[in-house]
């Protein structure tokens, strides 16, 4: 009997499928939390195998900290309205002001710490009891020992002691009242295979992940950031004119660009192949602050 | 290029990190500034301490172990690797457990000092209770023995006893170094006695998938489909993943447990009707008939010799640090079925180092038991030994929502298995 050959990305994308409908048939309010980056674009594309012919059983939901790039903003837009799909959209400034919480100071005041605060908001204004979200266990130390279905408490807090073992795939999503559960369907994607879904699916993406030329800053450690309207700029800092890229959509204020003449998928995935330094050490600048960075903010409910 | 899940798994100390951390850094797989942040620690050797790359979390760093189930990825021009790391110390089976539940392959580590010791027996057991069919006795550590012969023959002669005992289907054992590099990609000329594959090498060569594609057709629902637009007022789509074999357009099926019979008249995958499907794909059924099914309710071929029960006799890992005593009431997710259940005998316990079976009262944190289950409503299984999908569920804590056990259905009892025609329970 000749059995079919399925390649490791049909692999993947039946898994990331299979546990998108597991959301769908376990939970009562899932939301598909949306940031405009691509590796959530790449969740929307499963969710429409998943779904399709009928609507998302979530809305996209998306925590702007308003320090987002403009580009990702105006493709998040036009992709919701592709998709026909309903867009929620909560913003850390009316957070600040709501919490009266301090506005982070600094050179590179960095929203990032602040969104988890919208995120439990949000969570509670909609009453979610899931939280899709496109993180990868190869992103970090600590994602690489996270759970698909991570139960989380009601303010938000991981606790990688009390995880729960999770068999098979078999998901367990019961949970009681107050807490919520994140869902990391890409979980076991790496950065180049999600570029790899990407030229496969023909997805596409907003313009910043492709080589263009921009205006920065240079940083002591040598990276490149983007000139806006957010840094505390000093005489001292030296302005470049660059042909960049960047290879993750964070708060740009916070989220380095690096220096790339790619200009389609194919180009990016060569440019992977050889570069030596992983995507959160290229392009974030606040991991770097200490060793179990990311442990210390999924404690505290961040993503 | 394809897909190979596999576990490691050995005693503490038997360098199982820093295997893991060789592949990875061997392969590639390691980016500049992760290994600068390695760099920057103090290490023993004065070298980079591989181990270093798995140990994520900042308990394990202090404690200098391993306290959870890591997974990593590498890539080589032949295969997509997902590595599983689970930790070697007693007190946490459940985890490996968790880690052998997905993988193909067992890497069983041991110290070329040590030899074969009771967590090797251990850790054997459980990756053949869940099903792992390829074994790689990983002899780990060669090179503080003098990379001596008689040595590796010894344990593999050791270790010959503890497959033949559990029936372990495929066994490869290959000396090796993980510290030094020794056989783990390249084959290496200070074990020259050694004629057979480099770690990576069998990695690469090992038959991945072989079980669930030619399994019997299984398939349960997990999502209905029903967008009611004007586009589609009357569609109806059954959403769920092929668990274990082929599905054709066409094909004569039952729905389970209610014994109703339809014909596939589609099968859809992103969409595109196709003419058949296999596992592991994710797809959509529609039904020539207006049945009426539910998510958890299976659609397999009619003949399929699989079977609806209340009763069932399983394996079970006990998980929880309150023990399980006879009576507990649970419930029982089979996949994407829940049904409440009550445990109504613990008939044995494993022991883990003789693998024999003892009486027992009750299921401690880490017991292997075996136990009897009456489900308030039915299931639709086959055993794990037949099916690795079908066969396995897990037990919850109805309140607080914890996973309990993993099981995995030995028989069943007082079954049906459907006929043709006119079947109902």
């Amino acid at each position: 009997m000749s059995t079919p050959h399925f390649d490791y990305l049909d692999r993947l994308e039946a898994e990331a499928i299979h546990i998108l409908r597991e959301v769908a048939g376990q939970f009562e309010r899932p939301a598909l939390l949306f940031s405009g980056g691509k590796d959530s674009i790449v969740l929307t594309r499963l969710a429409e195998k998943a779904f399709r012919p009928g609507r998302f059983p979530f809305p996209l939901v998306h925590v702007d900290t308003g320090h987002n790039f403009p580009e990702v903003l105006a493709f998040r837009d036009k992709l919701a309205a592709e998709l026909g799909e309903k867009l929620i959209v909560r913003s850390v400034e009316d957070t600040i002001k709501r919490q009266r919480l301090r506005e982070p100071g600094g050179k590179f005041p960095s929203r990032n710490p602040l969104q988890t605060y919208t995120l439990l908001e949000t969570i509670e204004e909609f009453q979610f009891d899931a939280c899709i979200g496109g993180a990868r266990r190869d992103e970090e130390k600590a994602r690489a020992k996270e759970r698909i279905f991570s139960v989380r408490d009601e303010f938000g807090q991981w606790d990688p002691k009390r995880q729960r073992p999770e068999l098979w795939n078999v998901y367990n999503g019961r949970i009681q009242r107050g807490e919520n559960v994140r869902v990391f369907p890409i979980s076991n994607w790496t950065e180049l295979d999600v570029w790899r879904y990407i030229q496969r699916e023909n997805i596409p993406l907003p313009s910043i992940y492709f080589g263009h030329p921009r205006t920065c800053v240079v940083l002591p450690s040598g990276q490149l950031l983007g000139l806006n309207e957010h840094l505390r700029l000093d005489e001292t800092d030296e302005i470049v004119e660059r042909q960049v890229r960047f290879r993750t959509v964070g708060d740009s204020t916070c989220t380095a660009a690096v220096e790339s003449d790619a200009a389609t998928i194919d180009d990016i995935i060569a440019d992977l192949l050889l570069a030596k330094v992983s995507e959160r050490g290229a392009t974030r600048l606040d991991d770097n602050i200490s060793e179990a960075g990311m442990e210390d903010r999924k404690r505290n409910g961040y993503f | 290029m394809d897909l190979l899940r596999f576990i490691t798994c050995g005693s503490v100390d038997d360098g199982k990190s820093t295997l893991i951390g060789r592949l990875l850094y061997d392969s590639d797989s390691v980016s500049l500034d992760v290994l600068a942040a390695l760099e920057n620690r103090p290490t023993v050797h004065g070298t980079v301490d591989l181990a270093l790359l798995t140990d994520g979390l900042r308990a394990e760093r202090e404690q200098g172990i391993t306290i959870d189930v890591a997974y990593k990825y590498f890539t080589t021009p032949r295969r997509k690797f997902i590595i599983t790391d689970a930790p070697g110390h007693v007190q946490y089976t459940r985890n490996m457990v968790t880690g052998a539940s997905t993988a193909d392959l067992a890497i069983v580590l041991v110290d070329a000092r040590q030899g074969v010791v009771e967590q090797t027996r251990r850790h054997s057991l459980i990756a053949s209770l869940v099903g792992i069919r390829h074994f790689v006795l990983a002899v780990n550590k060669m090179d503080l023995v003098g990379n001596d012969e008689m040595v590796f023959d010894q344990i593999v002669a050791d270790y010959a006893a503890v497959a033949d005992q559990l029936k372990l289907p495929h066994v490869t054992a290959i000396p090796l170094s993980a510290l030094l590099g020794d056989n783990i990609v390249t084959r290496s000329k200070n074990l020259g006695w050694y004629t057979g594959p480099s770690l990576l090498e069998h990695l690469e060569s090992v038959p991945a998938f072989e079980e669930a594609t030619i399994a019997d057709a299984r398939f349960q629902v997990q999502y209905v489909i029903r967008p009611q637009t004007d586009d589609y007022p009357d569609y109806r789509g059954y959403a769920g993943r092929i668990q274990s074999g082929t599905y054709r357009r066409g094909d004569r099926v039952h729905i389970l447990p209610s014994g109703q019979e339809s014909v596939i008249e589609a099968i859809e995958v992103n969409q595109q009707e196709v003419e058949s499907a296999a596992a592991p794909q994710a797809v959509v059924i529609r039904l020539a008939d207006d049945v009426d099914i539910s998510r958890g309710n299976s659609i397999v071929p009619v003949g399929s010799q699989i079977h609806v029960a209340k009763e069932l006799e399983a394996t079970i890992c006990w998980m929880d640090e309150r023990p399980l005593w006879p009576g507990r009431k649970l419930l029982v997710q089979h996949h994407s079925a829940v049904v409440k259940a009550v445990v109504s005998a613990i008939v044995y316990k494993v022991n883990v180092r003789t693998y024999g079976r003892a009486a027992t009262e009750s299921a401690q944190l880490n017991d292997i038991v075996g136990i009897r289950l009456k489900t308030a409503s039915p299931l639709v299984v086959d055993s794990y030994q037949q099916n690795r999908a079908t066969g396995s569920f897990i037990l919850v804590d109805e309140l607080s929502g914890d996973t309990l056990a993993a099981g995995m259905v030995d028989a069943m009892q007082n079954s049906f298995v459907p006929e043709p025609l006119g079947f109902t329970i």
